[in-house]
């Protein structure tokens, strides 16, 4: 999960992604548009986003179309499919199917929310401190050094043994965990930004440190920049999942996936759908983003451009 | 020794300190009192009075953090709030068995994936390449827990009962005594870190496969196998082994997760275990231990680089 070596394990993308879009595309309106579009003609983006569409779908209509309550005791305690209860009751006896259909939202708003933070909060750092170049560089990178020092999983963990169960705590946490990992990124891509000649143009004529930061950089690394929004959206859904199967996110009776496989994970044997269901939901969003995240890389670099030129 | 190995390991240090910092502040953010928000409020007032002068909370901050840290360093962690054992004697054995758990998956990971990525590289654009990245795309994807479960569902449960679905240890049995119950953490500890090391051996190696010194030694002709194995693997292996030390770092956070899936008796489910029940001594001591594996891998992947890599090394000196 909260894994540094995953910089390095899009290398591919990253290395190249990190040099400025070349030539016109740094004067397009919106580079980031020109880069979706190419994503979006592989076959793995669109696999990406037909996985992750689904997923959203079910998780935002699912409530709607739910037979049940997700609270509601419904069928014995672990009991097998039936007509009543498509794929079994649950360890307490809900309905497995109507749980499942409950239970995506609040990982994927969680994700969401905490993956826009950090990347957000990991763009003004890593920007500024590229543009700074001088002692605020080290301080923000230093102060960047801490809270990698921490695996992800386990800051999560420590927020939770002080203040357990506050969901906004758990976003602003796996937030925290993105922001270092962002800023570096986005540090190394601004670096050779910076030198460029129009940066000292808008300095030689005036422009504020805020409209050079976020007007003429920020533009000119979209390509790392949506690479980090996936890889860190596929990272915190694994997170907030987690926390919620170790038990320590949203609280029973309220459903979600990472807490079903936890409720039900010791009945594995005699229910397998309870557990199966969160978990293949999980694991198939992951997928789908990091599909989707690989796809955008490529056409960043245009490893695959010969295919569609 | 050199400057630049000095500095680093002197950063290492610093990070710790701050990391400490940190670590300690997890007991400042309990709600209201401390020792009443561990013990929960139907504590004794003697007991809540017991864990005050334990955890020095009369104290200043200050006194509070010096002391704690002093204890740290000394290698005395307190009592366990839930159990009031010492936390040393708590975890130790623990400590040994999540060692052997990530010993043994790093043991298979590293070969394995430098293999994997060696093979890949080889059959560049041929099927195996195609599959390889592939699987390696949806296994970097999926969370540990994720992997860790659909093992569990395919060899444990359903379609093979080759393993036991949870790794339980009887009281005083070390997990070395019972290897089956390691089979599958292990392989889930790898299959979470084989991607990463794999796909970094395979873009090095695709590199240096394309050099001239490896066509050289072609047209010395040389056999294919002393050509892979004697001239490129060794240069390709570099930023391998950088990954790989940051890999075993991850597994610090990563076997929490993992021994909580498996129930697996090691310090990651007992920080589980802790955080539910506020045994703030426990999870101090295990986040701490965390951080110091997760900074000392992180080091010493720099410092291989350093070493291994001829420029760096000279620069170095």
């Amino acid at each position: 999960m909260s894994n540094p070596a995953i910089d390095s394990a899009v290398d591919v993308g990253l290395e190249a992604a990190v040099e400025p879009v070349t030539g016109g595309a740094a004067l397009q309106r919106r580079p980031w548009l020109g880069i979706l579009r190419n994503a979006l003609r592989l076959g793995r983006t669109k696999i990406g986003v037909a996985i992750v569409a689904l997923l959203v779908v079910i998780a935002i209509f699912g409530p709607l179309v739910a037979p049940h309550s997700p609270t509601e005791f419904v069928a014995a305690p672990n009991s097998g499919p039936s007509s009543d209860a498509l794929f079994g009751g649950d360890a307490l006896g809900r309905d497995v199917l109507s749980r499942f259909l409950h239970g995506g939202l609040s990982v994927l708003w969680m994700a969401a929310a905490a993956t826009g933070l950090g990347v957000g909060l990991g763009v003004i750092v890593g920007l500024v401190a590229a543009y700074a170049r001088n002692w605020l560089d080290d301080v923000l990178m230093r102060a960047c050094d801490v809270v990698l020092a921490f695996p992800q999983i386990i800051l999560a963990l420590l927020a939770m043994s002080a203040l357990p169960g506050r969901l906004w705590l758990i976003v602003l946490v796996v937030a925290l965990g993105h922001l270092p990992r962002v800023a570096r990124v986005m540090r190394a891509a601004a670096q050779e930004v910076v030198e460029r000649d129009f940066v000292k143009a808008a300095e030689a004529v005036g422009e504020k440190r805020s409209r050079i930061v976020f007007g003429e950089l920020l533009p000119n690394v979209t390509s790392p920049l949506l690479v980090e929004l996936g890889l860190r959206m596929t990272y915190s859904i694994g997170l907030v999942a987690a926390v919620s199967f170790l038990g320590f996110g949203i609280q029973p009776p309220s459903s979600d996936w990472g807490l079903m496989i936890n409720e039900n994970r010791l009945s594995i044997t005699v229910q397998p759908w309870a557990v199966l269901l969160p978990v293949l939901a999980i694991g198939l969003l992951t997928v789908g983003t990091n599909l989707m995240t690989d796809g955008i890389a490529r056409a960043a670099i245009g490893i695959d451009r010969k295919a569609t030129r | 020794m050199s400057k630049l190995i000095w500095r680093r390991l002197a950063l290492g240090v610093l990070t710790l300190w701050l990391i400490s910092l940190v670590v300690f502040a997890a007991v400042l953010a309990l709600p209201g009192d401390a020792a009443t928000a561990i013990l929960g409020k139907e504590a004794t007032p003697d007991r809540v009075a017991a864990l005050r002068d334990q955890l020095n909370l009369n104290d200043s901050v200050v006194s509070q953090y010096l002391q704690w840290i002093g204890g740290v360093v000394t290698g005395s962690f307190g009592e366990s709030a839930a159990t009031q054992q010492p936390v040393s004697e708590l975890l130790s054995e623990r400590v040994g068995n999540s060692l052997f758990l990530v010993l043994i998956a790093s043991l298979v990971a590293i070969p394995l994936s430098i293999a994997v990525g060696v093979w890949m590289a080889m059959r560049r654009d041929r099927a195996v390449d195609h599959i390889g990245s592939t699987v390696s795309l949806v296994l970097a994807a999926l969370p540990e827990f994720v992997i860790g479960i659909g093992l569990v569902l395919l060899f444990a449960t359903s379609v093979f009962q080759w393993f036991p679905a949870v790794s339980i240890l009887a009281p005083g049995q070390r997990a070395w005594e019972a290897p089956d119950v390691v089979v599958l953490p292990a392989a889930t500890l790898v299959l979470a870190v084989t991607p990463y090391i794999s796909r970094i051996m395979r873009g090095s190696m695709v590199e240096v496969l394309e050099s001239e010194y490896v066509t050289m030694a072609r047209l010395k002709g040389l056999s294919e196998r002393t050509v892979i194995w004697r001239h490129a693997v060794p240069n390709a292996i570099v930023p391998a082994i950088q990954v790989a030390a940051l890999q075993l770092a991850w597994m610090a956070g990563g076997v929490v997760v993992v021994e909580f899936v498996f129930s697996y008796s090691g310090i990651g489910a007992a920080l589980v275990d802790a955080v539910a029940n506020r045994d703030m001594p426990v999870v101090q001591t295990v986040t701490m231990l965390a951080a110091v594996v997760y900074v000392a891998m992180n080091l010493f992947a720099d410092l291989a680089t350093i070493l291994v890599t001829p420029k760096l090394r000279t620069a170095a000196r």
